[in-house]
């Protein structure tokens, strides 16, 4: 266990290294920001003041160097608003939160009952009918899903709030409302994933040597199928849930956020990109990868859990 | 057998060769049929998969007639504008007319919708082939090499596997999409405008690789250690030719069903980056930013916004329906699958 923490941490750090180095790159090879940062009319004696200043003409790993220091000591500063991208971040983190927490509870339960019932039923109209569904939930965009929903649930019935965001502690039951939609959204791609994927890995499971041994040894139908089927088949969809629920949470579900009007990571990183201001957007995908691999450890010791087989 | 061989369920009411892929030992096939043959039999008893692939080559056939619909039957291009017949007194776009001009209705501007459509879908299109080439194409390669040398190529290839598949997708595909539009893609021997489609399609194909690419390095992890290869070498056979004659065609059926898989997904991907206006640039219609256009548009022109949105879900449905039968012919345990 100890070496598997260790191993994973070096790992880490070195995933986390090549995509802060690669992130910085990317955005070198940019124009000078400071020509953005002087504004349009600046003197030359201004932009070069504004490039001592930044530290714009250091050598580019004195640059690294330098913005790093400022991400590890909390104090990076955004190139367009001038204020601590940190801050930022834990102002975006609650509605990203929100989002990922109540859409993964949805997408996840629904993934495996679908899942269950589709391979319980296999063959049958029920399976042929959630088949249909799932595919149709792989094949639509989110953004257009969204937009149909926000348009018709939304701005022409009324049933629901078309978009935006209302913090848990203002008023939980607005919040509740609020997100219904975005969540719904969200989770149908990942609804359609997994029960496709259970589907076929329980109907996989079921012919195992050990499932048979279950039955023999007298156990009913149904604790063979929850101690022993499910159990196994529930190791992919482990695996995808550790990988999805912490690329949503690292600011993934941009589309979600954006056609939902959701001032989450997700459209803050979008918005920092499009502005060409790199301290946010690097402190974005260093938090988003960080989520990713600590997630991924996590899965693989629930993974260790569920198939006592694997050693970590 | 034909009535129930016709859904995707026929998984579990056929023995088939249980080694994932036809071909594989053990796998017992009718004397004087190969594991080809027999998944284009399995594939051709699939009514559904069959009907939703012509679904998919209808669309495609569609978009590349654009030019002759635009000429012929629309007689006006997709970028063409045309405000005084195509928007009422109040300046709102015309609906869906169903007459050979303004077939699905004008957009703000004045566009054919319909031109606009089947041009969009020639760019979404090609995107999405072009970055499935270039996706299988990377992934075979280094999944190959990184499984048959193993060793430190293998700890480089899959560390760079590591970090695209930890970098946020869409994140990456904006940071990509914006700084190359910008700069353009110089790659030495040969340079990419930064309006081209090409910029895209090489961004998808990028994200998508290490996807792909894990799955075939893990199956070439097992296949160097069969007898088969060890024969070979016994033979006298280089470590290249072994890739190319042996490995290969045993992870020939993996590739065929990551095909749609891959195909369904960088379309969507297109969309989505289209969406957030780093894909394709306006004025160049794709699906992506026809529904974009549409959404800011709401209230007054829906259609604007549906027109596009229904095309692509029918166009990556076909696909994905489709590429599940091509599945189940060729790997009825369905174990290929991506995970995202």
């Amino acid at each position: 266990m100890s070496r598997f923490i260790v191993r994973r941490l070096f790992s880490m750090i070195g995933v986390l290294f090549a995509i802060s180095v690669l992130t910085f790159l990317l955005f070198n090879a940019l124009p000078n920001p400071a020509l953005r940062l002087a504004g349009r009319f600046a003197s030359a004696a201004q932009i070069a003041h504004i490039n001592h200043q930044w530290g714009f003409d250091q050598p580019v790993y004195i640059r690294y160097l330098t913005i790093m220091k400022l991400v590890f000591t909390g104090k990076v500063i955004s190139y367009d608003q001038q204020v601590n991208v940190d801050h930022q971040l834990l102002q975006y983190l609650p509605v990203t939160a929100s989002l990922a927490i109540g859409a993964g509870i949805i997408w996840l339960s629904m993934g495996i009952l679908f899942g269950v019932l589709s391979a319980w039923r296999a063959g049958k109209w029920l399976d042929r009918g959630l088949t249909v569904l799932a595919l149709i939930g792989v094949s639509m965009p989110v953004f257009f899903l969204g937009a149909l929903m926000s348009y018709y649930l939304g701005d022409k019935w009324g049933i629901l709030p078309a978009g935006g965001y209302v913090k848990l502690q203002d008023d939980p039951a607005q919040w509740f409302v609020h997100m219904l939609m975005p969540w719904f959204a969200l989770s149908v791609l990942f609804i359609g994933v997994y029960s496709r994927v259970l589907r076929s890995t329980i109907l996989d499971t079921v012919n195992d040597d050990y499932v048979r041994t279950a039955r023999a040894k007298g156990l009913t139908e149904r604790q063979t199928m929850t101690r022993h089927v499910l159990r196994n088949s529930l190791i992919p969809i482990v695996t995808l849930f550790g990988l999805d629920f912490a690329a949503v949470i690292g600011g993934g579900a941009i589309l979600t956020e954006s056609v939902f009007n959701l001032h989450g990571i997700g459209q803050y990183a979008a918005q920092s990109v499009e502005a060409l201001d790199i301290p946010p957007v690097l402190v974005i995908t260093l938090f988003g990868a960080f989520v990713v691999v600590i997630l991924g450890a996590v899965t693989d010791i629930l993974y260790a859990y569920l198939d006592p087989r694997i050693r970590l | 057998m034909s009535a129930t061989g016709s859904t995707p369920a026929s998984v579990i009411e056929e023995s088939l060769p249980h080694e994932g892929w036809p071909g594989g030992e053990g796998a017992e096939v009718p004397p004087g049929i190969g594991p080809y043959q027999l998944a284009w039999r399995r594939l051709r008893r699939n009514k559904v998969a069959l009907a939703f692939g012509g679904l998919f080559l209808v669309i495609l056939i569609l978009c590349l007639l654009a030019p002759l619909y635009a000429k012929y039957v629309a007689h006006t291009g997709p970028n063409s504008e045309n405000v005084d017949t195509a928007l009422n007194q109040f300046g709102v776009p015309l609906g869906p007319t169903w007459h050979a001009k303004y077939f699905l209705g004008a957009d703000p501007v004045g566009r054919d919708v319909a031109v606009r459509l089947l041009y969009g879908g020639r760019n979404s299109l090609e995107i999405g082939f072009e970055a499935t080439l270039i996706t299988i194409v990377l992934a075979t390669l280094l999944g190959v090499l990184s499984g048959y040398f193993r060793g430190p190529l293998d700890g480089f290839i899959s560390r760079a596997f590591e970090v695209i598949w930890a970098y946020p997708v869409y994140l990456l595909g904006i940071v990509l999409g914006v700084v190359l539009a910008i700069s353009g893609l110089d790659l030495g021997l040969f340079k990419i405008g930064s309006s081209s489609l090409l910029i895209t399609a090489l961004i998808i194909g990028v994200i998508y690789t290490p996807y792909v690419g894990k799955a075939i390095r893990g199956q070439v992890l097992g296949l160097r250690e069969r007898e088969f290869i060890d024969a070979a070498r016994q033979q006298g056979l280089g470590n290249f030719r072994i890739m190319y004659q042996e490995i290969l065609p045993n992870v020939a059926s993996t590739i065929i069903v990551f095909i749609p898989l891959v195909l369904a997904n960088a379309i969507l991907t297109e969309a989505g980056l289209s969406f957030l206006g780093a894909g394709v640039r306006p004025p160049n219609p794709s699906w992506g930013t026809m529904i974009s256009e549409g959404i800011n548009l709401l209230p007054s022109a829906v259609h604007t916004m549906l027109v596009p949105g229904i095309m692509l879900v029918l166009c990556v449905l076909g696909i994905n329906v489709f590429g599940d039968g091509v599945r189940d012919a060729l790997d009825p345990r369905a174990k290929i699958r991506i995970d995202h």
